[in-house]
């Protein structure tokens, strides 16, 4: 039964852990789907925190928060349109552009507002979001096996957590079931054919990133106001950049991009478990191996070791409408 | 007419269109500095007086110069070959392992000019080699190299803290760093430099790894544009498939192109580790990986615009210093947000200006 509670809190972490990177993933999909290279994830995910931290902290509602985190993660995606679509820049470059305004203007500006080198003054629990009890969970906590998974594994967690996976079937939706879905995954692969059937390759770029920003907005909220109290320097601290990888290892496809994350997350609520354990037999595993998984098992399947990662054909290439 | 086709003279492109996006981006960090509630001329003041204003201040503009030249140069060889490699903070981190092993095995028995050879290579090889894997996979099995560099960096991060918590930290004690080098394994510093100009170095840590830099960049310029290897780099920048109908390698010439550039980031760790902090320590290169991204892309990949550049980066990291200790309001990270426009304005909107550039030059050449 020890074994069994010890599962469940790690399962637990593993929930919480995962879901900035499912939030994040997904909107690396629609970005990338529609053929926009999207290096820019982390930033947009520490702007969001920011934002959310900031507002949530000045109006005390957790929802306004989550309002300025979206918002203001939309902005940096326009942002990335602009360069990218509009004026047909690097969007490699422009990503880790973004990447670096975020890291520093969010530190400037928090220390400049709030002084408290960078941080966010903590935020009381009416301006967070609080964690849900499902129906019935208290009832049956005392039932084996079943009742602690439910009451606190699948209960307890907060309205974002649970978001986050509507999100996951509502993605493969819009992907695949909708005239937008189709239309933004053939721009990725041949834009060319899309503007012939006369439909704007620009502004179906564009939506796709504002799409993308709204989810990393709500990635970065839940760092800030749903998983911690606060904003904290690098907060995202390369949650972004796993999350790219997370939807490199799930070949651009949104129930994949899930499990993946779930596994990743999974990694990392494990090492931090094992932190100074031993293992029987091998001794203590060093926690950095757990770090560096992921990224060593995107490269493996990027080598096509285990199936082949295709990406969108036409991705990183900005469209010229006539030469 | 599409304006993207009309040929401009070249002052515009290399000279006035960049020095106009820089201008613009000082111009928006100025912004930010004003919207926090300070003046951003004595903002510049300050960072100007703190960069340059003394020998002491020069030198440690010059000695951040240093860094930023070797990874500069690291992402210009590679731009060159068509190859976006953003993986030289990782390859430098790497770098100081090879770096510090020659400096802590010589160190007690050679002068530093025998160590120092053996430095340079040992550096070169290490960032080389975390290049070599990422360069095979793009060479190889198609996977792009944005993506496995981006990867390596945290590899990277993981596997030197592993090696400097595990293996090669001091018994007894705390930091994760090895033991100091002896004066076999430091590089002098270049206080005979700053002398010929009547100034003192004072404290800077400028040393003599500046002037391997400066020698890299001529070997760099001399590869690209003056032998057979540069000359297929640039062809297979230009257009792959035109590279491969004229029978330069595929495989073999992004191999080489990686390997150098990862050597060249590699070369950076003798800078921090060997020229000024004597021991390796974690995560050293400080951003100086990714600052090579920003010096070469305003440098336009060429060794003496990465230079300029560099000297540039070198006087915002040093005047940034001096301007957050009498401005506390504005953090060190004012650095990172200049940086972040420079890129932004340098690199991904390098074009904005150009369609209103051939306007203004179409107007002015007819009359």
């Amino acid at each position: 039964m020890e074994y069994y509670d010890l599962l469940i809190s790690i399962l637990g972490s593993t929930i919480r852990l995962s879901i900035p990177l499912i939030f994040t993933a997904l909107a690396g999909l629609f970005s990338e789907r529609a053929g926009i290279f999207d290096i820019g994830l982390e930033g947009k995910m520490l702007a969001s925190a920011f934002a959310a931290a900031c507002v949530a902290s000045v109006s005390g509602s957790a929802w306004a928060g989550l309002g300025a985190g979206i918002v203001t993660s939309v902005a940096f995606g326009l942002l990335h349109g602009f360069t990218s679509i509009t004026n047909r820049g690097n969007q490699i470059v422009s990503g880790v552009a973004i990447n670096f305004l975020t890291a520093g203007l969010t530190i400037v500006l928090g220390q400049a507002w709030f002084g408290q080198g960078g941080r966010t003054p903590t935020l009381p629990a009416e301006a967070r979001f609080a964690s849900i009890t499902l129906p019935g969970a208290d009832a049956i906590r005392n039932v084996p096996f079943i009742g602690p998974l439910y009451a606190n594994v699948i209960s307890g967690n907060n309205i974002l957590t649970y978001l986050a996976f509507l999100t996951v079937p509502i993605s493969w939706w819009i992907l695949y079931r909708t005239r937008f879905g189709l239309r933004l995954r053939a721009v990725g692969e041949n834009p060319g054919a899309v503007d012939t059937a006369g439909i704007s390759v620009e502004w179906l770029r564009y939506r796709s990133l504002i799409v993308a920003g709204i989810l990393c907005g709500f990635s970065g909220t839940y760092l800030a106001i749903a998983q911690s109290a606060s904003f904290i320097n690098n907060m995202s601290a390369g949650k972004g950049y796993i999350a790219l990888a997370a939807l490199i290892f799930a070949k651009w496809k949104p129930v994949p991009v899930m499990f993946t994350c779930l596994l990743f997350g999974f990694l990392d609520a494990f090492a931090n478990f094992m932190q100074g354990k031993a293992v029987p037999g091998i001794g203590e595993v060093p926690v950095q191996i757990f770090q560096a998984l992921p990224y060593i098992l995107t490269c493996i399947l990027l080598a096509g070791f285990i199936g082949v990662a295709k990406p969108p054909k036409a991705g990183g290439v900005p469209y010229t409408k006539e030469r | 007419m599409s304006t993207a086709s009309v040929s401009l003279p070249n002052w515009i492109t290399y000279g006035l269109i960049p020095v106009l996006n820089l201008v613009i981006a000082f111009l928006i960090s100025g912004l930010v500095v004003w919207f926090i509630g300070e003046s951003p001329l004595d903002a510049l003041n300050l960072l100007l007086q703190g960069a340059l204003g003394s020998g002491e201040g020069i030198g440690f503009t010059l000695y951040y110069a240093t860094s930023f030249i070797f990874t500069g140069l690291s992402v210009a060889v590679a731009i060159h070959a068509g190859l976006f490699n953003i993986g030289s903070e990782g390859q430098a981190y790497v770098g100081g392992l090879g770096c510090a092993l020659a400096a802590l095995t010589l160190d007690r028995y050679v002068p530093w000019y025998v160590t120092m050879p053996f430095a340079v290579v040992g550096s070169a090889i290490f960032g080389a080699l975390w290049a070599l894997i990422p360069a095979w996979l793009q060479a190889k099995r198609g996977s792009h190299v944005v993506i496995t560099t981006i990867m390596f960096n945290f590899i990277a991060s993981a596997m030197m803290n592993f090696i400097l918590v595990h293996v090669l930290i001091v018994p007894g004690k705390m930091a994760p760093e090895t033991r100091t080098f002896l004066e076999g394994g430091q590089l002098p510093k270049l206080d005979w430099l700053m002398g010929i100009f009547g100034s003192t170095i004072g404290a800077a840590p400028l040393n003599v790894s500046f002037l391997i830099a400066l020698v890299m960049c001529f070997l760099v310029w001399v590869l690209v544009w003056r032998t057979k290897l540069g000359y297929e780099m640039r062809t297979l920048g230009l257009s792959p498939t035109a590279a491969v109908y004229a029978g330069i390698p595929y495989a073999r010439t992004v191999i080489i192109a990686m390997l150098i550039s990862g050597g060249l980031a590699g070369m950076m760790a003798l800078n921090p580790v060997m020229g000024s902090s004597a021991r390796l320590q974690v995560e050293f290169v400080l951003g100086a990986g990714f600052v090579g991204i920003a010096v070469s892309l305003m440098g336009r990949n060429h060794p003496v615009g990465i230079i300029l550049a560099a000297i540039l980066f070198g006087i915002l990291y040093q005047g940034g210093d001096a301007l957050s200790f009498d401005m506390p309001n504005i953090t060190r990270d004012m650095i990172v947000v200049i940086q972040g426009l420079v890129i932004l304005f340098a690199g991904a909107l390098e074009y904005m200006f150009r369609p209103a550039m051939v306007r203004v030059y179409q107007k002015f050449a007819r009359t």
